[in-house]
């Protein structure tokens, strides 16, 4: 049943197809009944006239018998009696199409006799009949039917019935004509079945003629609709081949100008990213080169500062720390320049963020001598598709941040991984945020206290949730005045997989 | 491991910008060092024929001949370890200048005593072994510096030939590229895994038949390298 409805959803010809074989079912169904209705109308009323007409000739024919039997005899013998349906029943060599049942005499007591042709017996006769023509005088039919020995079917009948009387006795007798309509019968069988056959090769033709005129729609649809995935994959110089000027083609060019435009922008976009990542890659080279000579004469001057007076040897340190400063922020600028552009690229290896954690557990020069950082959940590798150049820049920036900010004293790195990704939560206990400051937090140049913005560039956690991204991963944040903050950075086990969201619950939420 | 120092030792710094190259001679005589500056790169050959140095500074980007060019030019006639300047994350440059011969690169901005200790791992020259190694049909001879492999004598950078003694002298064992960096290297680049697959492949090139399907040195994925035990017959 699903693959059915399945068929019927994406399927536009096989929907059309459906739809217009089963209008095309009702609307035969009723025009065939109808035709029927008339055709069998007509042959019966056709029939039970002639009937009519015949039985009132039998029904003469048996009075005057009867009369002219009152000269002979003074009471219809019985055996006159059958001779009467036998003479009725006697036709001049054609083939019979009534048989007679003759009932009587009405009135007397007890059951009256029957006397017929072809083994009928007064119960083939319909009981109303019966009753009317016990009642009134004149000639009234019906019709019925008959059960046919060795059939299961019964035939259809006509049957007249009067009254005819014997002069002699004056006792009344129930003449009945039953009418066989086996011919009209067959000639309706096969008006019947040439209507169903006529009618089940009209609903095959009607089935292939929607085929094909739905195929006029459905292909162009359904090449437009390759063309359309082709070009979404970034193919973007497909297009709808257009011929002619109907609805279809109108439907091509609109395609083919949409592509165009789209095209176009594309182009001019990649130009521009083009462009910024030129103009970012001679920045960087014309920047770096005299700020290399500057660093590296500010550090020769920090050396011999101990040859100096106090201003001087200050201003060395001075020059060489904020010379530092200088470099991390340009550095980060230009890594941010290369995300907007579209231009950052990642180095992919397999990277075990649980010894990525120890490490920064364990670093010194990030974790200062009063902070302590525990490493928590890291017995077991946690592998991941990753730059180990950004993750590792990651994590360092999500330590200084809490060891900057948070005024903290214990610092908890931990891992936890899942089938698809695995997380480092950075957990600290420090001051922690406002819901306000929560919102700003990943914002470039902001800084959550302005009085301890020393050292940073105030670009840390806009890069590295960058860094998030491009991997497929997310750096999410959870925060509380007075509990502290964790900051939880997940990464798919796959680079490139968007991942849901952290593996181990934020204690925050 | 034995390590010679020499006063004697010389650094050629080829750099286009005046003040980049009058300030890394000045650092590098600072740390006892013989120095000499060449700004463009139609000078180098001649400098490199007359000054001999132990070790070269190339900037990436040079007027007249550029920095790609001196350095095939270079390794066409000598093994002499060159040190790359590149700019930061410009890593087609970084892999380009290895893949032309450059033994290790450094980024700009640089800290004074990163220079040097790239530089001073670079002079330094290990002696990890006493005595020759074969290893199936290469053969190499710490001594004499030299290895060849099926008799006929192959031509390694120093830097190829330690690589390749820290292999083939612990058959079988897995080297993690921090290890060989460590090792080779005589530094620790964090994570800096272009540095060992380039000059793996180049190592390749030199003495495996076909470097697409290496026999002698096989790749562990995910972990580093391991030279195979050759069989014994």
């Amino acid at each position: 049943m699903r693959p059915l409805v399945r068929l019927w959803r994406r399927s536009l010809r096989t929907r059309v197809v459906a739809t217009t074989v089963l209008l095309s079912t009702a609307v035969i169904l009723i025009v065939g009944f109808a035709l029927l209705r008339d055709v069998a109308g007509g042959l019966a009323d056709n029939r039970r006239e002639v009937a009519i007409a015949e039985a009132r000739a039998g029904f003469e024919q048996a009075q005057s018998q009867l009369d002219a039997a009152v000269d002979t005899e003074r009471a219809p013998q019985s055996q006159a009696l059958t001779q009467l349906v036998d003479s009725l029943a006697a036709t001049k060599g054609e083939v019979r199409s009534y048989d007679l049942v003759l009932h009587g005499p009405l009135g007397a007591a007890g059951q009256a006799p029957v006397r017929s042709s072809g083994d009928l017996d007064l119960a083939d006769v319909d009981p109303d009949l019966v009753k009317q023509v016990g009642s009134e005088q004149g000639v009234f039919w019906t019709f019925s039917s008959l059960s046919t020995v060795g059939s299961p079917d019964r035939t259809p009948v006509v049957t007249v019935g009067s009254r005819v009387t014997d002069p002699g006795s004056h006792e009344q007798y129930a003449l009945y004509y039953v009418f066989s309509m086996a011919d009209q019968q067959e000639t309706l069988d096969l008006v019947r079945n040439a209507l169903l056959s006529g009618g089940a090769v009209l609903l095959i033709m009607v089935g292939m003629v929607a085929w094909l005129v739905s195929r006029q729609v459905v292909d162009p649809l359904r090449l437009l609709r390759r063309i359309a995935e082709r070009f979404a994959a970034g193919n973007l110089e497909q297009r709808m081949h257009v011929k002619g000027d109907d609805d279809i083609a109108r439907l091509s060019s609109s395609f083919n100008q949409m592509a165009e435009s789209l095209q176009s922008q594309i182009r001019r976009l990649e130009n521009l990213s083009m462009l910024q990542q030129r103009f970012v890659s001679d920045v960087s080279h014309e920047l770096r080169t005299p700020l290399t000579t500057v660093q590296m004469a500010s550090q020769v001057l920090l050396e011999a500062r101990g040859d100096f007076d106090p201003q001087t040897a200050r201003s060395a340190e001075l020059l060489n720390a904020e010379l530092g400063r200088f470099e991390a922020l340009l550095s980060d600028l230009l890594d941010l320049s290369r995300f907007d552009a579209g231009a950052a690229t990642l180095e992919l290896d397999p990277v075990d963020l649980a010894e990525v954690a120890k490490a920064a557990a364990a670093d010194e020069s990030l974790v200062r001598a009063q902070i302590s950082a525990t490493a928590l959940g890291v017995a077991e590798p946690a592998v991941v598709d990753a730059d180990i150049r950004r993750v590792d820049r990651m994590v360092r920036n999500l330590l200084a941040n809490a060891i900057r900010y948070s005024q903290s004293q214990t610092l908890e790195i931990s891992v936890a991984q899942a089938a698809d990704r695995v997380s480092l939560s950075v957990r600290d206990h420090g001051v922690g945020m406002t819901a306000e400051q929560v919102r700003r937090v990943f914002d470039r140049f902001w800084r959550g206290d302005p009085a301890r913005s020393h050292g940073g560039t105030g670009l840390g956690l806009a890069i590295s949730r960058e860094d998030a991204a491009l991997h497929g991963g997310r750096l999410e944040v959870w925060s509380k005045p007075g509990l502290g903050t964790e900051f939880i950075l997940t990464l798919p086990r796959n680079v490139g997989e968007q991942v849901s969201g952290a593996v181990m619950p934020a204690e925050f939420e | 491991m034995t390590v010679r120092r020499s006063k004697h030792d010389r650094v050629l710094v080829v750099d286009d910008d005046a003040a980049l190259a009058e300030m890394l001679a000045i650092v590098l005589e600072g740390e006892d060092l013989r120095t000499r500056i060449c700004n463009t790169g139609d000078e180098v050959m001649a400098a490199f024929e007359q000054f001999r140095p132990d070790v070269i500074l190339l900037d990436r980007m040079l007027p007249g001949i550029d920095g790609m060019e001196v350095c095939r030019q270079i390794r066409a006639v000598s093994g002499v370890p060159i040190i790359m300047l590149t700019a930061k994350g410009d890593t087609t440059d970084i892999v380009d200048g290895l893949e032309v011969g450059a033994d290790d690169y450094i980024t700009k901005p640089f800290r004074n005593n990163e220079l040097v200790a790239r530089v001073r791992a670079r002079l330094r020259r290990t002696d990890p072994l006493a005595g020759r190694i074969e290893f199936g049909e290469i053969v190499l001879d710490p001594q004499a510096h030299t290895v060849t492999r099926d008799g006929k004598p192959v031509s390694l950078t120093p830097l190829e030939f330690d690589l390749l003694a820290c292999l083939i002298s612990a058959p079988e064992q897995v080297f993690s590229r921090e290890v060989l960096l460590q090792k080779v290297w005589g530094y620790h680049h964090p994570g800096d895994t272009k540095l060992v697959n380039v000059h793996m492949t180049r190592l390749r090139q030199k003495i495996e038949d076909d470097a697409e399907s290496p026999r002698v040195i096989r790749t562990v994925r995910g972990v580093g390298y391991q030279a195979i035990a050759p069989a014994a017959d």
